[in-house]
């Protein structure tokens, strides 16, 4: 599609899409959000910019291809879940950090939950994309 | 307790993600023979800790049942879980030899794994929602398989197959929704628990009916088998085994651990009706395969009549029954993947598999026909090969119960097997070929005639041992359909009246 409006309204849109993807992502664990929705959300981004300046330079962007992204996702959701052996937990437990914790604040709480999120994140980001790559690219 | 079961899981997933990293080079096929060794191992491991402590559990994530998602694993989820890796190995090593580099390319090791992994999942869950997940899991994982490459014939064969199968799942999902209203649960153990106590008891054999209904299009069991032998002959031979042996067991499986755990309320009107479809499958299978020509369509129809016999030792339901059904199940996965592989060598030197115009191999490939005659002979019964255990186990235990009819007819139905096995002996291996060539399996190139020829011949052995050797495996089975019939232990253990992964939920919150 060759329109000027878009092209250009596209740079802003992507980039927005992108960081509230992120923002989706992070805010996931108590609140509405989380890996699934925020990969939806980042794959539009780049299903926009695939729209206004076509799939071949959409590719170059992203630097990866997109299967290889989903399947490095899976591996991520996957170390998610097998990281509560190094706790001799069971499966998939919840691992947490609470950075910089004191008596009265949790201070920064990380955990594998958020590892398992990202993978989801990227599965998603990484399937829609190929999929939506494909549909564009066939004749 | 909790990695042992996870690990048959765990295992197969990083090697889909390590294989389809190295795709484009010849690791991705080493991963994926390497991942699947260590299956198998890890799949052995559990089997030992099942034999040795009874049924184990775990619960994933540390919440506890029937809350969280139990992994579960009995004598038959155990027996499943190797039989499946071995499969897995087996097909893994020939794959090397019959998959194209393109097919590499797209992805096919990665997609092999997940589909290992879906299936192993459906084994241990122990909880029916996420037995639907597993499924679907390998409904996506088997989808890619069947089209990979993209002829369009694949295409044909796979629209069929996911529209019969989205059925399957729909219903099995409503199925879900409608148990989990009346019980609040889906844990099975807790379900075996609670689903007698539910008033309405009609509705609850309403809903057996829906399990029965989507986990017999799995199956492929009449009347809902069509779309197995329209969609099992197009795809590579590699996946042609792996679905044969192990996706319609797996809807079998599911049928068994419904049947047994969950709906046995009414078994006067389930079992009966179970007994007609496998009188029918049985019936209907075999006649299918007699009208074919084509190698892989007469295997495909013989899928369908041989899972007539493993549903008769469930509709039963006498312990020597579902032993023989458990036999069977085991018995036919081997057999099966064993005769797609074996058509997928004759396809290579003879130059196809319809069985008109290919023919000479007992000739010139003698080791390839000895290799055929083994399982052939073994899918139709012949003493002293594991099929003919497992049919006499299933005839006696119909005999037993009085059902002299089913006796009947799965008698005839190995009669008939025998026909249509002939028959592809004598279009294929002694009839001269018809263009004059010699199909020989030295036209391969050696490392492809090891990798296509060694799993065929250790997946033969092993049916000759369980042939040879059969008291050890039947008492297995009789011990695993003892579990079945007898599932106080199985409860215990899921819910923790044993104790089992301490609990640390609090803890676990932020």
């Amino acid at each position: 599609m060759n329109s000027v409006i878009l092209m250009a309204g596209s740079r802003i849109l992507v980039a927005l899409l992108l960081v509230f993807s992120v923002f989706m992502l992070l805010r996931g664990h108590n609140e509405p959000g989380g890996g699934f929705i925020g990969g939806l959300i980042g794959a539009v981004g780049f299903v926009i910019y695939a729209i206004a300046c076509g799939t071949s330079s959409a590719r170059e962007a992203l630097r990866v291809p997109p299967e290889t992204v989903a399947a490095a996702g899976l591996g991520v959701a996957l170390l998610g879940g097998v990281w509560a052996a190094v706790d001799g937990d069971a499966f998939f437990t919840g691992q947490w950090l609470f950075l910089g914790a004191t008596e009265d604040s949790k201070g920064l709480p990380l955990s594998s939950v958020l590892v398992f999120d990202v993978g989801v994140y990227l599965v998603v980001f990484g399937s829609i994309l190929s999929l939506v790559f494909a549909l564009e690219e066939e004749v | 307790m909790s990695w042992l079961l996870a690990a048959p899981l765990i295992i197969p997933f990083a090697a889909a993600v390590a294989a389809f990293l190295l795709r484009n080079g010849p690791w991705g096929r080493r991963v994926s023979v390497a991942g699947s060794a260590l299956a198998l191992a890890a799949s052995v491991a559990l089997m030992v800790t099942v034999l040795q402590e009874g049924v184990v559990a775990a619960q994933m994530g540390a919440w506890p049942a029937p809350f969280g998602i139990t992994l579960a694993a009995d004598l038959l989820s155990a027996v499943m879980v190797v039989i499946t890796a071995i499969t897995g190995l087996a097909v893994a090593v020939y794959a090397t030899g019959d998959i194209t580099e393109r097919q590499e390319r797209l992805g096919f090791h990665a997609l092999f794994q997940v589909l290992l992994a879906g299936v192993t999942g459906a084994f241990v869950t122990g909880d029916l929602f996420n037995l639907y997940v597993w499924f679907e899991v390998m409904l996506i994982a088997s989808f890619g398989l069947l089209v990979l490459g993209g002829s369009k014939e694949q295409i044909d064969g796979g629209v069929k197959y996911v529209l019969l199968n989205l059925v399957s799942t729909i219903l099995f999902l409503s199925g879900v929704g409608l148990l989990y209203g009346m019980t609040g649960t889906l844990n099975m153990a807790d379900l075996a628990v609670t689903v007698p106590e539910v008033e309405n008891q009609g509705l609850v054999t309403v809903v057996a009916m829906m399990f029965m209904v989507a986990f017999g299009v799995k199956a492929a069991v009449f009347p809902l088998f069509f779309w197995l032998p329209a969609s099992y002959h197009t795809p590579a031979f590699s996946v042609s085994a792996v679905f044969a042996g192990l996706l319609t067991k797996v809807g079998v499986y599911a049928l068994i651990r419904v049947f047994t755990l969950i709906f046995t309320g009414d078994t006067g009107y389930t079992h009966t009706v179970l007994l007609w479809v496998a009188g029918f499958t049985m019936a209907v299978g075999v006649l299918g395969a007699a009208a074919q020509t084509d190698f892989r369509k007469i295997l495909s129809f013989h899928i369908v009549s041989q899972i007539g016999y493993m549903i008769l030792g469930l509709a039963l339901y006498t312990p020597l029954a579902l032993a023989g059904a458990v036999f069977y199940l085991v018995h036919h996965i081997i057999v099966k993947a064993n005769l797609f592989l074996v058509s997928g060598v004759a396809h290579r030197i003879a130059g196809g598999t319809e069985l008109g115009r290919i023919g000479g191999l007992y000739k010139t490939a003698p080791l390839l026909a000895v290799l055929f005659l083994i399982p052939a002979f073994s899918l139709a019964g012949f003493p002293p090969l594991s099929g003919f255990w497992a049919k006499y186990v299933l005839v006696k235990a119909s005999l037993e119960a009085g059902n002299w009819v089913i006796a009947g007819v799965a008698l005839a139905v190995g009669l008939l097997t025998i026909f249509s096995m002939t028959k592809i002996w004598g279009e294929a291996f002694w009839k001269p070929h018809p263009e004059g060539t010699d199909p020989r399996l030295s036209s391969l190139p050696a490392a492809d005639r090891r990798a296509l020829i060694v799993p065929i011949a250790a997946l033969a052995a092993l049916t000759c041992v369980i042939g040879l050797f059969p008291e050890p495996f039947v008492a297995f089975a009789e011990r695993a359909a003892g579990q079945l019939l007898d599932p106080e232990d199985y409860i215990l253990t899921v819910l923790g009246g044993r104790p089992a992964v301490p609990v640390q939920v609090a803890e676990a919150l932020p």
